[in-house]
């Protein structure tokens, strides 16, 4: 029973790290797109927490998870109009702009938990799995990878939309252009300003989705902070990615594995003290952080476009 | 022949273009004053002027990134108002800006394409872009990869995709900001063909430069700017050089300086045996060892990446030598690092002055004490002494007639030549021993250049020892005592200054020895 190396353990890690990755999946996804426009947004665990709680909320009055789910996006939606108006039409520093909107995020979070549901701890119905028919039934591999629920199934189906988007559209171009060399999409009638409003929107929204995810289909109920860095590690892993929707999914992987590996190792009761153990995927986020440092980096990120610049 | 590519170009082709009255200000500069301009179809019209005398500031009203503060814009004698470069692309009108506007991690191809709409919209067609790409390419004997990186090609070859991009929107004007100031002497020749076949095809050419020769080869007429206002327009014909730049700097300009002979005294820079890497990890300096004299002016003449650019570095203490000494008043100094070669009386012209010479962001007070601000006077016990620092400054401002609307001015919004006139008097300031200067021309109109040619050779009399490298063979030849020539990596041979003919020069430019020319 307590061998690591058994197949049912193994799977049983694996299966895990698939549905731990899922958050990532959508606000890192997210992130890439407001990267790739140029746009630096740290404000992704405040979006998160706000997603997970009108999520949950919404949830828990009428018990339709997909109102749910469109809550958490049109708070995100919300979220990212508010970050791209202080960072793209008053072009703040973004960096700062977005640690105020964590903060924002986090403390509203709290607070309407507080008022609302009085801050105790309740759960609610959340996304079921969905076996799917034949595949779900192979041994091992069924379990671990077909009998889901359906937002773990739509996180992965987002990673090749996101690259046939960013890759094979005409708006796709237009926004890594805009990442890239802003005063040259201009000058050929890209509009900078739209295009970075859509990203860090299209960014809000998927990272309300991402918070979703925590209180309606995973844990399937609301603690303050729950989201608990997922947002930050997000951030970082777009880095990690080289701004490549399959390096997101790559990242977002492994950091849920070294994860999964922990959390088991911790239930084997094998002899690690357990806050190394969940150190380790933090470890390894920084130590590829270094390696991979820039290597294809949207020149413009985090710079203000001004026009009058010669 | 056809020349609509631009899907929506239902438009009627441009025949004539007027600016009139054109007036624009900016804070402190009024960079455009009641200015006229006028190009008809097949023509090429040149518009002269310094740096500074507004002509970009014009172009990009035309162009709609700044709206005028009044005047017209005429097309076919129709007016037109301008609110976003759509609009203007629309109304056939592309500009090739000074500063290349490519996308550098994105393809040639995926450059033409961008913000047009695609065939297959919402997807993109890169493979019917290509296609038209090439046949424009074609018509204009450009050649091109379309699946190139723009990172991976030349200045000129990033030019060319500029050219495309413009004339696959449909462009009948094309606008040209200061083309040829990034060109090679061979690229300039090529680009100037290019230049002509499109006038054959009955576009408005508009050719910004400074340079005198350039605009006497190319335009069919010439307007030009000083101070923000059109001075004269003139057709190309029985037009010398002396007369343009009489208008252009609005006083006599001297293109030939007299020099006094030189008295040279004791060596003060020594280079042995010099080897430098450059950004690849390659040999590029490959054992260069030459010496300086207080008192002479030594060229560095060569082709640009021979090593020009990593044995400047190397003797500004940016980059390391992997092998030989450097010794300054002969003390070794190879591994210093560049305060103490500043202390040792050894001041650097950086060929890229926006990079390294100047914090564009800050101002030009700021700019000015870099290298010693925490020397009295201006600073004392770690506090900046402003009203030293301002006297200064201004002195120097006036001495080397630095152009700018006050001296808290951040260097960002200063011109080219202005910027260099800063950097120069910053350099010379401090009176150095030694002075390294790589490329203190480049892309500056010839009143400046004037200038910094008169101080470089003040200070030779003053007994600077100065290391001169240049690509420009006349500026070689009017300052050096002697040339040295670099190629690939070695010195090829070291003439005399005065009597080296431009043709012996060109010839070791390209390799050939000394001894093998006949
Ligand atoms: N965005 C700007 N803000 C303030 N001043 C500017 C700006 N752009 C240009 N200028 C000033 O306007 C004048 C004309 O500049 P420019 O048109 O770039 O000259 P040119 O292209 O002829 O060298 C210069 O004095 C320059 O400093
Ligand atoms: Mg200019």
């Amino acid at each position: 029973m307590n061998n690591l190396f058994s197949a049912a353990t193994i799977f049983g890690i694996i299966g895990m790290a698939i549905r731990l990755a899922m958050p990532y999946l959508y606000a890192g996804l997210g992130e890439l797109f407001n990267q790739t426009a140029g746009c630096f947004n740290l404000g992704v665990e405040g979006i998160m927490m706000m997603g997970a709680f009108s999520a949950f909320y919404v949830v828990y009055q009428t018990g339709n998870l997909f109102l749910g789910i469109a809550a958490a996006a049109v708070i995100g939606l919300f979220m990212g109009l508010i970050m791209s108006l202080i960072s793209v039409t008053f072009k703040a520093a973004q960096g700062i702009s977005g640690i105020g909107l964590t903060m924002f995020g986090v403390g509203l979070s709290s607070l309407l938990f507080k008022t609302l549901l009085q801050g105790t701890v309740q759960s609610v119905a959340g996304f079921a799995p969905l076996k799917i028919p034949v595949l779900g039934d192979i041994p091992f591999i069924g379990e671990t990878f077909f009998q889901n629920n359906l937002m773990v199934y739509l996180a992965y189906c987002l990673i090749p939309v996101c690259s046939v988007v960013l890759y094979k559209t005409t708006l796709g171009l237009k926004i890594r252009s805009v990442g890239q060399n802003p005063q040259a999409a201009d000058t050929l009638g890209v509009s900078v300003i739209k295009i970075r409003y859509l990203c860090v929107c299209i960014g809000g929204v998927l990272a309300g989705i991402a918070g979703a995810t925590f209180s309606i289909a995973n844990i399937n109920m609301f603690q303050e902070k729950m989201t608990n860095g997922t947002g930050y590690i997000a951030v970082a892993l777009v880095y990690f990615s080289g701004w490549k929707p399959k390096g997101v999914l790559f990242g977002a992987l492994l950091f849920s594995f070294v994860n999964a590996l922990q959390l088991r190792m911790q239930v084997l009761g094998i002899n690690i003290p357990s806050d190394v153990a969940m150190m380790l995927p933090y470890i390894l986020t920084i130590i590829t952080l270094v390696f991979v440092q820039g290597r294809d980096a949207p020149a413009a990120l985090s710079v203000p476009y001004e026009r009058s610049e010669n | 022949m056809s020349k609509k590519y631009y899907p929506a170009a239902v438009k009627q082709p441009i025949k004539q273009l007027q600016m009139i009255d054109i007036t624009k200000q900016f804070p402190g500069v009024l960079a455009n004053d009641h200015v006229n301009l006028e190009v008809r179809a097949g023509e090429i019209l040149a518009l002269l002027g310094e740096n500074g005398a507004g002509k970009s500031t014009l172009m990009k009203q035309l162009y709609g990134l700044y709206q005028p503060d009044s005047g017209r814009i005429l097309i076919n004698g129709k007016e037109c108002h301008f609110s976003s470069p759509t609009d203007v692309i629309h109304a056939g009108i592309g500009m090739i800006h000074q500063h290349f506007m490519l996308v550098s991690n994105l393809t040639v191809r995926e450059n033409v394409a961008l913000g047009l709409k695609s065939s297959r919209q919402p997807f993109l067609d890169l493979n019917i872009v290509e296609k038209k790409m090439m046949e424009i390419c074609d018509t204009y004997n450009l050649k091109l990869n379309p699946r190139a990186y723009i990172w991976q090609l030349s200045v000129g070859e990033q030019q060319r995709v500029e050219i495309v991009k413009t004339l696959y929107r449909g462009a009948d004007l094309l606008i040209l900001d200061e083309p040829t100031a990034v060109l090679t002497p061979q690229e300039v020749d090529e680009f100037f063909q290019i230049l002509r076949k499109m006038a054959q095809e009955k576009h408005l050419i508009i050719f910004i430069s400074h340079k005198l020769h350039e605009v006497l080869a190319i335009s069919d007429r010439v307007t030009i700017l000083r101070d923000g206002r059109s001075v004269g327009q003139r057709e190309n014909k029985n037009l010398t050089k002396a007369e343009l730049a009489q208008m252009m700097v609005g006083r006599p300009v001297v293109l030939q300086y007299e020099r006094a002979a030189p008295s040279v005294g004791d060596v003060k820079l020594k280079i042995e045996d010099v080897w430098v890497r450059n950004d690849w990890g390659e040999d590029q300096v490959k054992g260069v060892s030459l010496e300086i004299r207080s008192g002479e002016i030594l060229g560095l003449a060569g082709v640009s990446g021979n090593g020009q650019r990593e044995l400047a570095e190397a003797l500004a203490g940016l980059r390391k030598c992997s092998k030989g000494r450097i010794i300054i008043d002969s003390i070794e100094m190879t591994k210093a690092s560049p305060y103490e070669r500043i202390l040792a009386g050894q001041s650097y012209i950086p060929e890229e002055r926006n990079k390294e010479g100047i914090i564009r962001e800050f101002d030009i007070m700021e700019n000015f004490i870099l290298e010693d601000h925490d020397k009295i006077p201006y600073s004392k016990h770690w506090i900046l002494n402003f009203s030293n620092i301002a006297a200064a400054t201004q002195k120097a401002v006036d001495d080397f007639s630095v152009k700018t609307p006050t001296l808290s001015t951040k260097v960002k919004n200063l011109s080219g030549g202005n910027v260099q006139k800063l950097i120069l008097a910053r350099e010379l300031n401090r009176n150095p021993k030694i002075l390294i200067a790589a490329q203190p021309t480049r892309g500056v109109d010839i009143g400046a250049t004037e200038y910094i040619h008169r101080r470089l050779l003040k200070q030779r009399s003053e007994g600077t020892a100065t290391l001169l490298i240049s690509e420009d063979l006349d500026e070689i030849r009017a300052l050096s005592d002697r040339i040295a020539v670099i190629f690939e990596g070695r010195i090829i041979g070291i003439v005399d200054g005065p009597t080296a003919t431009a043709e012996k020069l060109g010839l070791m430019m390209a390799g050939v020895q000394e001894e093998e020319q006949k």
